[in-house]
């Protein structure tokens, strides 16, 4: 049995537990004292911030795999999480928007964990607990981040948040992804939708195109003499190839693109004229779709682990933050290596990271870290695509070891079992983090 | 303004080629004949069967086309439950009824409901098995001839209500079938490694077991699953993600997702 099993026991000292703290009306009424596993004893505690892909998969896993020996608390401010992932098919029409909605009761009532929601504000590395903002806190022995992204500022000259729904980022799911697809259907024929896409690294490297796509498929329907226009910095994308030959095949004459070398680095926005200028050329749109550069969730700089990128710098052996032998950094936040920042990736370092929470607090086994990634896009209607890789950890990065992309020139029926196999991925991930 | 995306640069050079899917798909105007079926099932049905008229189904043709079920199915004298339950008498049979099977939930409500398999439903969910019975776990897309199902189900028929002179039952997939040593049947696997280890199946194969749009992969047998995946280790199955997945699991660490994740108990 090939079991390198990695002693990391940093069980270390618990005498230093606090006891449970009454956090008052910040804690939320779905709270669920799980059974105690330790009558009379302070279990180990883990605080989980964000109930995304990572942390909602995390705090899942920390609490079934321990039956109860961790204390596991998970801060999520919504109620109902909206995926981003799949939130494309909602703009194009092919899911409805309580499809891609979720509720923490299951987390709560099926696993003990004790759902807050709330705002994580701070976190006090010395005495490790976090401060929320209906005023409480939390004290942890293992603090889990996941808080996703948020936008830089000023990366688009012209746009910030106060602009959102003039110029929607659609780029955390929820109300803004309702607001761009009503926008798009109030377009008015032959207008212009234009996306500001985002440079490297952000958040699902393919979305910003899945979305172009599914934009199309809406307006090829409804509005075919519209236009849609693509500003981007980057020279180039994710599943570029089979993008643009999908685009060829739907969508002719309907996309447009502006990369680098034509200005599409040079980019500024006007919301109350609805106006995009390129390099110093003004353009009148009537969507303008900001999808700014982004950086690591506020509070993992609020902790101070983040680096100057603006991302939280992690041991790929086991998602801790370089920082802070007691965080641990999960998905989209984290600088890792070689993985895109995608739900399937937070979800695949979830479990590595689960592991060695519990591992570290309860002395359980601890196997070799192993991660994986497959994202599906959908260009049309039944014309699924998809890319995966494996990864391993070094001592560097999380390294990727072999991938696999769609080809063009793909059967339509190859294209669909791809489709319907994003469904069923869509189904398990779901029932995997949320079930 | 200018640039029309003008590079169709892929940012992916590496790749698996993809040669899955690609399902004959021949189809011949032969019928199924639909006998009563009550209530909503006959609605469902009418709007999935061909015009009904006589049966000119092959049997011969039949037994070729089963070689798409004998993956998961065994039929004929000595046949047991593989990855689904065997086929024998299955006409007349209320879904879901066997009780030595671990069926899905799903389908032992669709039993329950009152589906009883006979030409029309078998032939209902041979052509879409998921809009049948949703949430079950077979994991077939469905075979779209209307001729194509009318022949399969003449050859089932051969297993159904002839007594003892049914023929022999053939195996599923065997070690020999993909070139693979019979000993890696033998190691025996850790199943809490296998637990660890079956978090990177849960994100695509959903660990109750429905199967919509991705196989099942619980409750099968423990030699089906290690060959499944060792066939994909060694490119005998063909699938980018799976094979890319099993493509670095030990021997050990199939063995270890097996014991998680059959339903035999014993090692072996």
């Amino acid at each position: 049995m090939r079991q390198e099993e990695r002693d990391m026991n940093q069980q270390g000292d618990r005498s230093g537990l606090s006891r449970r703290r009454f956090l008052g009306s910040a804690v939320a009424a779905s709270t669920v004292l799980s059974a105690p596993a330790v009558l009379g004893k302070a279990r180990p505690r883990a605080v989980v911030v964000g109930g995304g892909a990572g942390g909602a998969t995390a705090a899942r896993y920390i609490a079934s795999d321990s039956k109860g020996a961790v204390d596991v608390t998970l801060v999520e401010p919504t109620r109902n999480y909206y995926s981003c992932f799949f939130s494309n098919l909602y703009i194009g029409g092919f899911r409805d928007f309580a499809s891609i909605g979720h509720s923490y009761g299951a987390l709560a009532a099926r696993h003990g964990i004790n759902v807050v929601h709330d705002w994580a504000v701070s976190v006090d590395r010395d005495h490790r607990s976090v401060g929320l903002a209906g005023g409480g806190s939390l004290s942890y022995d293992r603090l889990v981040l996941s808080p996703g992204i948020d936008f830089r500022p000023e990366s688009v000259p012209g746009w910030d948040l106060t602009q959102q729904n003039r110029m929607p980022h659609a780029y955390k799911a929820g109300s803004q992804t309702q607001l761009l697809r009503a926008q798009i259907e109030a377009m008015p024929q032959g207008g212009v939708y234009c996306m500001v896409a985002p440079p490297n690294p952000f958040r699902c490297p393919p979305g910003p195109y899945e979305r172009i796509s599914m934009v199309a498929h809406v307006l090829k329907g409804a509005n075919p003499t519209a236009k849609i226009l693509i500003v981007d910095p980057k020279e180039k994308f994710s599943k570029q190839g089979l993008f643009e030959d999908g685009w060829q095949r739907h969508y002719p004459g309907m996309i447009e693109r502006i990369g680098p070398e034509f200005g599409g680095d040079r980019v500024e926005v006007r919301p109350d004229s609805m106006e995009v200028v390129v390099d110093g050329e003004a353009m009148k749109v009537d969507v303008c779709n900001v999808i700014p550069a982004q950086q690591a969730g506020g509070i993992a700089a609020l902790a101070g682990i983040t680096n100057e990128g603006g991302w939280a710098p992690v041991v790929p052996h086991t998602m801790q933050s370089r920082a802070d032998e007691n965080i641990h950094v999960l998905g989209d936040a984290s600088q890792q290596g070689d993985m895109p920042k995608s739900g399937f990736s937070a979800n695949s370092q979830a479990k590595v990271c689960a592991m060695a929470v519990r591992g570290a607090l309860t002395g359980s086994k601890v196997f070799p870290a192993r991660f994986s990634n497959t994202c599906w896009s959908l260009i049309g209607t039944h014309d699924g695509v998809k890319v995966g890789a494996s990864y391993e950890a070094t001592d560097e990065k999380i390294a990727k070891t072999d991938g696999f992309i769609s080809k063009t020139g793909e059967s339509a029926e190859l294209r669909k079992a791809t489709y319907e196999e994003s469904l069923g991925w869509y189904d398990a991930i779901s029932e995997d983090m949320f079930g | 303004m200018a640039a029309r995306w003008a590079r169709p640069v892929c940012a992916f050079a590496d790749g698996v080629p993809s040669s899955e899917g690609a399902r004959g798909s021949r189809v011949r105007s032969a019928v199924a004949s639909a006998p009563g079926v009550s209530g909503l099932l006959v609605a469902v049905l009418l709007s999935v069967l061909p015009a009904a008229g006589a049966g000119s189904a092959d049997a011969e043709r039949g037994k070729a086309l089963y070689g798409q079920c004998k993956r998961c199915h065994q039929a004929g004298s000595g046949a047991g439950h593989r990855i689904g339950p065997h086929l024998n008498d299955v006409f007349g049979r209320p879904a879901g009824s066997l009780t030595d099977f671990e069926y899905s939930p799903a389908m032992k409500a669709a039993g329950s409901g009152g589906l009883v398999w006979n030409e029309a439903t078998l032939e209902a969910f041979l052509a879409d098995p998921r809009a049948l019975v949703p949430r079950s776990r077979m994991s077939f897309a469905g075979m779209e001839g209307a001729g194509d199902r009318a022949d399969l189900l003449a050859w089932l028929r051969v297993f159904s209500g002839a007594g003892s002179d049914l023929p022999p039952a053939e195996p599923t997939a065997t070690p020999e079938e993909y070139g693979l040593d019979p000993r890696l049947l033998t190691i025996p696997g850790d199943p809490e490694y296998g637990a660890y280890l079956a978090g990177e199946c849960t994100t695509c194969h959903r660990g109750d077991g429905a199967a919509e749009g991705i196989p099942s992969i619980t409750g099968w047998p423990r030699d089906d699953f290690v060959l499944a995946l060792q066939a994909y280790k060694r490119g005998k199955r063909v699938h980018p993600a799976m094979q890319l997945v099993a493509g670095r699991l030990s021997d050990e660490e199939i063995a270890a997702l097996a014991a998680h994740f059959s339903r035999d108990e014993d090692q072996p």
